[in-house]
């Protein structure tokens, strides 16, 4: 037997999403991660912006750092990286 | 603009938030990612049927961090037009939660399948009308949402699940739809095209579209890792591919005194001043798995050559617009 699920008198009205996706983690997708090594980043930034899911983040000091609560393990920024400094990494 | 660099864009907050469900490696979420980083304040986001608003609000989640209104498949434009009214009526009445908004940026999300052939008629009305907002066209070519139907924006010879490369058909046998010119014909201020290789671009170009007084459009090339067939990371690779080879040049249109004036932006225009350094079309096809039967088991010359004449035409069309 499935959990009970919620009936029309509980949901909100019109059934308008109510929680943020934040609260759904699509890390486990990936069979890859990404892993950047900072002695070699040159902080262009660009990986921030071709991430699809907004999981990498710019930190204070300017260094880029990845949301592993997220990532699907694309590739993107690895592949897309100028000085090549990410590496995708099996998950084991 | 002043507020538009890298730098800073960076450091602004994403309002579209992770862990929607788009596939890994789609160019959709980075386009509204930039698209969005480019707000000048209050926004409004709407979107039509499509991979974007089923994968970002799958009940009860949503992944909008602002104000986003589901509209069907045919009407993002409809939609949008009426946010745009209800602001200036609560504008003029000076009431209503969206009076106290000096500027509102409205947004239309839509796919190639809600633009090209289920919402033209809604998106052209609209544009007639002469509403303030900003629609974003994410095509990516085909329905891929559904299962990668064709549609009015799916290229030559390109294999979808409605139109299948057999031996007797290639593909799709029609051409790509120009709906940028089917725009530009409505006199609108603002008319661009972006893609995701070029952030700065998509940015600059997403601030101008808001700036503008009336309906701006934007036309974003979106590779789809599933429905093109390639591996998610060369998802950047092609978008950059599509504006090299020219099948899918970025420039900007404005209209001045009555005229579409036409402007190439860097990328193209650097390929217009050295026409040595354009790619052959070829180099774009052979990435993708729709393409494939173009090279395997047989290479059709004939169909690829076709393909590039057409890229031709259309880049040398272009140029004579542009004034090169």
């Amino acid at each position: 037997m499935s959990e009970q699920k919620p009936g029309w008198r509980e949901l909100p009205r019109g059934a308008v999403p109510y929680k943020s996706t934040e609260e759904y983690e699509t890390g486990d997708w990936g069979v890859e991660y990404p892993e950047i090594d900072r002695s070699r980043c040159t902080k262009c930034m660009l990986c921030h912006f071709y991430c699809p899911e907004g999981a990498i983040k710019v930190r204070e000091d300017g260094y880029t750092e990845v949301d592993l609560r997220y990532c699907k393990g694309c590739g993107i920024c690895a592949e897309e990286c100028p000085v090549k400094c990410i590496k995708m990494v099996l998950k084991t | 603009m002043s507020d538009l660099t890298l730098r800073e864009a960076a450091k602004k907050t994403d309002l579209l938030a992770p862990g929607h469900r788009l596939c890994a490696g789609c160019d959709e979420s980075i386009i509204v990612r930039m698209v969005l980083k480019a707000v000048r304040g209050p926004t409004m986001v709407t979107a039509a049927t499509g991979c974007l608003e089923v994968a970002t609000t799958i009940f009860p989640y949503t992944a909008w961090r602002l104000p986003w209104i589901h509209s069907a498949f045919e009407n993002a434009a409809a939609t949008a037009s009426g946010m745009e009214a209800a602001w200036r009526a609560m504008r003029r009445k000076g009431r209503g939660p969206l009076a106290k908004y000096e500027t509102l940026d409205i947004v239309a999300f839509a796919g190639d399948g809600g633009t090209y052939d289920i919402g033209l008629q809604a998106l052209s009305g609209a544009l007639e009308r002469g509403h303030d907002f900003t629609y974003v066209l994410l095509d990516n070519e085909a329905y891929m949402n559904t299962g990668i139907q064709r549609s009015g924006g799916t290229p030559h010879a390109a294999a979808t699940t409605t139109s299948p490369a057999g031996h007797v058909i290639p593909g799709k046998r029609e051409w790509k739809k120009p709906i940028d010119e089917i725009v530009i014909a409505h006199e609108i201020p603002y008319v661009a095209t972006m893609s995701a290789a070029w952030p700065m671009d998509v940015m600059r170009k997403a601030r101008s579209a808001f700036e503008a007084e009336g309906p701006a459009f934007l036309h974003a090339i979106v590779p789809c890792t599933r429905g093109w067939r390639y591996p998610s990371e060369k998802t950047i690779e092609i978008s950059r591919l599509a504006v090299q080879t020219c099948i899918f040049p970025l420039w900007e249109c404005r209209l001045e005194e009555g005229r579409p004036v036409y402007k190439l932006s860097a990328a193209s225009a650097a390929i217009a001043r050295r026409p040595e350094s354009k790619k052959p079309v070829e180099e774009y096809l052979k990435l993708q798995g729709r393409f494939r039967h173009l090279f395997r088991p047989e290479r059709r010359d004939d169909i690829i050559d076709s393909i590039q004449a057409w890229v031709d035409h259309r880049w040398q069309m272009l140029l004579e617009k542009a004034g090169f």
